[in-house]
């Protein structure tokens, strides 16, 4: 399978991703610059962390305008497979992709620590390799982390079953003390309603290899693997 | 020209941490009367009249502008805003 991983100027999570991919899980690899052309053949693209246009306005509402978007909301469209992470997450709820907001941490510090999420769903081709309430032990590196979307909208990603990753204790205890920024719910990571196209505050890439600490980052990633039938090497 | 005056604040009801802080900065300070502190940006865009309306059509500036707040400026999400528009002598 074809992974892409877009680099908008000011993103720096970029070549960890491409990293993860080509080198770790041993998968064809493209590192797209923004500007480039959209390859015909990718099964998953990848927007990665940093500080897209300096955060210029609001996080990830310049990236939004790249020219690389609109194929991204084509292939979205198409059924493609998205994984926005931390900077990429807020450029796909800026860009409408996702429901909701990313503000600023309640606490207003950046917080650059290791953190525990809880995955709720398993049927998800971002998810599939994962146990039911898994505890995923991944890295997190933000300012602005914290999820806001209005009631309504709340309760339309409760009834679809859109939230995919909450924060939560190492022992898998979703509670106020393991929220690391404010977020709704302790929503750490959502889907869109068809499921294709997933943003996440945590960043998988930076747990892949043991000397990282642990490999809980290559669940999400083999499960993109499995979903679209592509075989994992390694 | 014109300029117009853009101001951008959270929603009522989004929590603004930022405020949050700045009051109890003011309440360490002695200024125990300030109950409450929300945080806004304020932008200023100029504009050249005649374009506008070549583009757009004579009087609707202000449709115009609510475009532009609606699809970058502000996050409908957590954020309202107002404008004032300004006329400037050229």
């Amino acid at each position: 399978m074809h992974f892409a991983v877009v680099a908008f100027p000011g993103s720096n999570c970029d070549r960890d991703c491409f990293y993860a991919f080509s080198e770790v899980l041993q998968q064809k690899t493209t590192l797209l610059w923004h500007r480039d052309p959209w390859p015909a053949d990718i099964d998953c693209v990848i927007l990665p962390g940093g500080f897209s246009y300096g955060d210029y306005l609001r996080a990830g509402a310049i990236a939004r305008f790249s020219p690389i978007m609109k194929s991204v909301v084509e292939f979205a469209a198409r059924g493609g497979l998205v994984l926005g992470i931390c900077n990429g997450f807020q450029v796909l709820c800026e860009s409408g992709l996702l429901p909701g907001a990313l503000h600023k941490n309640k606490s207003l510090r950046f917080k650059c620590e290791k953190a525990y999420v809880r995955v709720e769903r398993t049927d998800t081709p971002f998810t599939n390799q994962c146990a039911p309430q898994q505890v995923l032990e991944l890295p997190i590196a933000h300012g602005e982390g914290n999820y806001y979307i209005d009631k309504e909208g709340l309760k339309r990603l409760l009834d679809r079953g859109q939230i995919l990753f909450r924060y939560c204790t190492p022992k898998g205890e979703v509670s106020e003390a393991a929220n690391p920024n404010g977020s709704l719910l302790n929503i750490a990571g959502i889907c869109n309603e068809r499921g294709n196209v997933v943003g996440m505050m945590p960043h998988p890439e930076r747990n892949v290899e043991a000397f990282m600490g642990n490999q809980d980052g290559l669940y999400i990633f083999r499960s993109i693997i499995q979903a679209v039938g592509g075989q994992v090497r390694r | 020209m014109v300029k117009v005056i853009v101001t951008v604040r959270l929603k009522p009801g989004v929590l603004d941490p930022q405020g949050q802080a700045v009051m109890k900065g003011l309440n360490a300070l002695g200024y125990e009367a300030v109950a409450d502190v929300r945080f806004g940006k304020q932008i200023e865009l100029r504009l050249n009249l005649a374009d506008e309306e070549q583009r757009n059509g004579h009087g609707r500036l202000k449709q115009s502008i609510d475009a532009m707040c609606r699809d970058l400026l502000a996050n409908p999400v957590i954020e309202e805003y107002t404008f004032e528009i300004v006329k400037e002598e050229a």
